[in-house]
């Protein structure tokens, strides 16, 4: 049994008895963050349901000037509040969402069949408004609609000749494919998790070891540096693959729980799609591994290594975020891109699409070429006697 | 046998180690003693190849330690300065890991922690995680990981610090022990009672220099002082750092 592989066992042997490394890679990932987005989507979905459903109570001024109208709103079932001083205020104030204002004219100018004015008074920056201001805006213009297909008819004329086009939707997604609307976060959590679940341990091994002064005499034993560098970390990156393994699992258990809404969607993610994402995600826990350990080295103290590494939990954020607000299409040369093809990758893979095997094997030598390059530059550190020492 | 001669190692401006020559025979116990900064944890780092020297040459058993590194080290036993273990293994994993890298097989590695358990008294808590132990077992452990291989040098940096007295008396007796059993064994130490009570052999460094070398007789005759604490004041020239 060669120096490496002693290491990685005591390693691994080492962090399952620590709780702080099983808490940090096998349950931060896996269980918060699936917990976190469904839960999210829960709440917004039903904050959205409870504001849609919920009574209408709209102040109106000048109800008195379009009785027929306020009638129509009340056989909708909204209510029909007394005029108010200021509505302006209210809506400021946010005693009420929005207020609608009929102009004094509004009786002239109907009969004249002039359009009759509405004001409808909201703050569209306040976004829990939005539902509602919709409903109104809804209403109102169905009113219009109808009135306006009645006075066509009175004078003769079909109502189809005011609709010259009709749209039909001919939608070419598929369950399967519709699924990535509500899981365009997954790629962007598997990136963090490949991340959070490598730092605790490419810490505690590299500057861990030096705070708790086990570094030297380890290194006082007859196996190569590049070795026990290696040993460590290969088990760090055996710890977050496990922790990107258990989130997919803990997806799976998950996403058939998350609310969709309207739409039909088919978010069960079978065995062979996790395993390929697994294959496709699993050069990051590489790269994490040997970027984290390389800079977890020249840190004195677990304390310090945190300073580091806390920045860069961003390195993965960016390409999702960049994906995230300004979908591309995904093209070759992007599978050379770390991180940025496995967001591209994970999102075809979701959506049952079938990706060229090129780009698969792109995208996993070009983030496995870097990550073991780090790991080359990680795995020489040892060798200059200042890192050793600097603990002081 | 260990052989240095006109040893060097500079840290930038600082001269740590300047010409420092000296052997260690087996067979006995050499004792390296000078005041905290001296240089004599930085001339173990390069007896133990963790440091190259700048200048001078080191000969263990005829070995290199620059050039035949990973020779050396299978032939070494070191308690450095830092002892640090792992506090989430037990005892007996701490000293098995360092038998593992040393290539040692399974058998025999329980076969001489069972060894080691008995002579360094550690029956108690051989077994239990070595978070929260003593200092005195935390030592017990580090010269018990270092000697598993049955090195026949043994590096030992200041082993009595931070010990009680019970504590150092046994360590003591095992380092005699090691003595008997014919090996090499150099330790570093600012502790006059420690070179009095064990070493054959004194080198006294001051200022990264050997201010003086040879047996306490021998020291104590050349400087017609009565005390090796005299003696020793008398040849680096000052009481700073010394601990009687």
């Amino acid at each position: 049994m060669n120096g490496l592989t002693i290491v990685f066992k005591k390693e691994v042997r080492e962090n399952l008895r620590d709780r702080r490394a099983l808490f940090n890679s096998l349950l931060l990932g896996p269980l918060l963050f699936p917990v976190l987005f469904i839960g999210l989507m829960w709440f917004l979905e039903s904050a959205e349901q409870e504001r849609a459903e919920k009574t209408l109570e709209l102040p109106v001024v000048g109800a008195q000037f379009a009785p027929n109208l306020i009638r129509f709103l009340e056989q909708h079932g909204v209510v029909i509040q007394p005029e108010p001083e200021n509505p302006e205020d209210m809506v400021r104030n946010q005693e009420v969402p929005v207020a609608i204002r009929i102009s004094p004219e509004f009786a002239e100018n109907w009969e004249q069949g002039i359009p009759a004015l509405i004001e409808v008074i909201s703050d569209i920056s306040r976004q829990e408004s939005n539902v509602p201001i919709r409903r109104v805006k809804r209403l109102l213009l169905g009113y219009g609609q109808q009135i306006g297909s009645l006075r066509l008819q009175l004078r003769g004329v079909a109502p189809q000749l005011a609709s010259p086009i009709m749209l039909r939707d001919v939608d070419l997604s598929t369950p399967k494919s519709r699924a990535i609307l509500a899981i365009i976060f997954l790629p962007y959590v598997l990136m963090i998790t490949a991340f959070t679940g490598a730092t605790h341990l490419a810490m505690d091994t590299t500057a861990g070891e030096k705070e708790r002064k086990s570094l030297e005499p380890l290194l006082i034993n007859p196996v190569p540096r590049w070795q026990i560098m290696s040993g460590k970390m290969i088990t760090t990156t055996v710890f977050a693959m496990a922790s990107l393994a258990l989130t997919l699992v803990s997806f799976r258990i998950v996403l058939p729980l998350m609310p969709v809404g309207a739409f039909g969607m088919d978010l069960t993610l079978d065995l062979a799609t996790l395993l390929k994402i697994l294959v496709v995600v699993s050069p990051v826990a590489v790269l994490a591994a040997a970027l984290l350990t390389l800079l977890a080295s020249f840190a004195k103290s677990y304390r310090e290594a945190q300073s580091y590494t806390g920045l860069v939990i961003l390195i993965p954020m960016v390409p999702s975020l960049i994906f995230m607000a300004n979908p591309v299409k995904a093209e070759s040369w992007m599978m050379n891109v770390p991180l940025f093809s496995q967001n591209m990758l994970i999102g075809e893979i979701i959506r049952d699409q079938a990706v060229p095997l090129a780009w698969y094997t792109m995208s996993i030598a070009s983030t496995l070429v870097i990550g073991l390059a780090l790991a080359l530059i990680a795995a020489s550190v040892y060798n200059s006697p200042k890192l050793i020492f600097s603990s002081g | 046998m260990i052989v240095v001669k006109n040893l060097k190692k500079s840290f930038g401006e600082i001269k740590a180690v300047n010409g420092i020559s000296f052997e260690a025979r087996d067979g006995e116990i050499t004792g390296l003693l000078g005041p905290n900064g001296a240089g004599k944890t930085t001339t173990l780092r390069m007896l133990y190849s963790l440091l190259p020297p700048d200048e001078g040459e080191i000969r263990i058993d005829g070995m290199d330690p620059v050039n035949d590194a990973m020779e050396i080290k299978r032939t070494l036993g070191v308690v450095p300065d830092s002892r640090g273990l792992y506090t989430r293994l037990t005892a007996r994993e701490n000293i098995a890991y360092f038998g593992e890298l040393h290539g040692m097989k399974r058998p025999a590695i329980a076969g001489r922690i069972e060894e080691l358990t008995r002579t360094l008294n550690m029956q108690d808590f051989i077994d239990r995680r070595t978070e929260g132990f003593s200092q005195g077992q935390r030592v017990k452990v580090a010269i018990a990981r270092a000697m598993v291989h049955e090195p026949q040098t043994v590096l030992l940096d200041e082993p009595s610090n931070g010990l009680d007295v019970m504590s150092t008396r046994a360590l003591r007796e095992y380092i005699l022990g090691l003595k008997a059993q014919g090996r090499s064994i150099v330790l570093s130490t600012h502790i006059m009672q420690e070179v009095a009570a064990l070493c054959d052999r004194i080198v006294i460094i001051a200022n990264g220099q050997v201010a003086a070398d040879g047996s306490a007789n021998e020291l104590l005759a050349r400087t017609g002082c009565d005390s090796l604490e005299d003696a020793f004041v008398q040849l680096i020239g000052s009481e700073e750092g010394l601990l009687a």
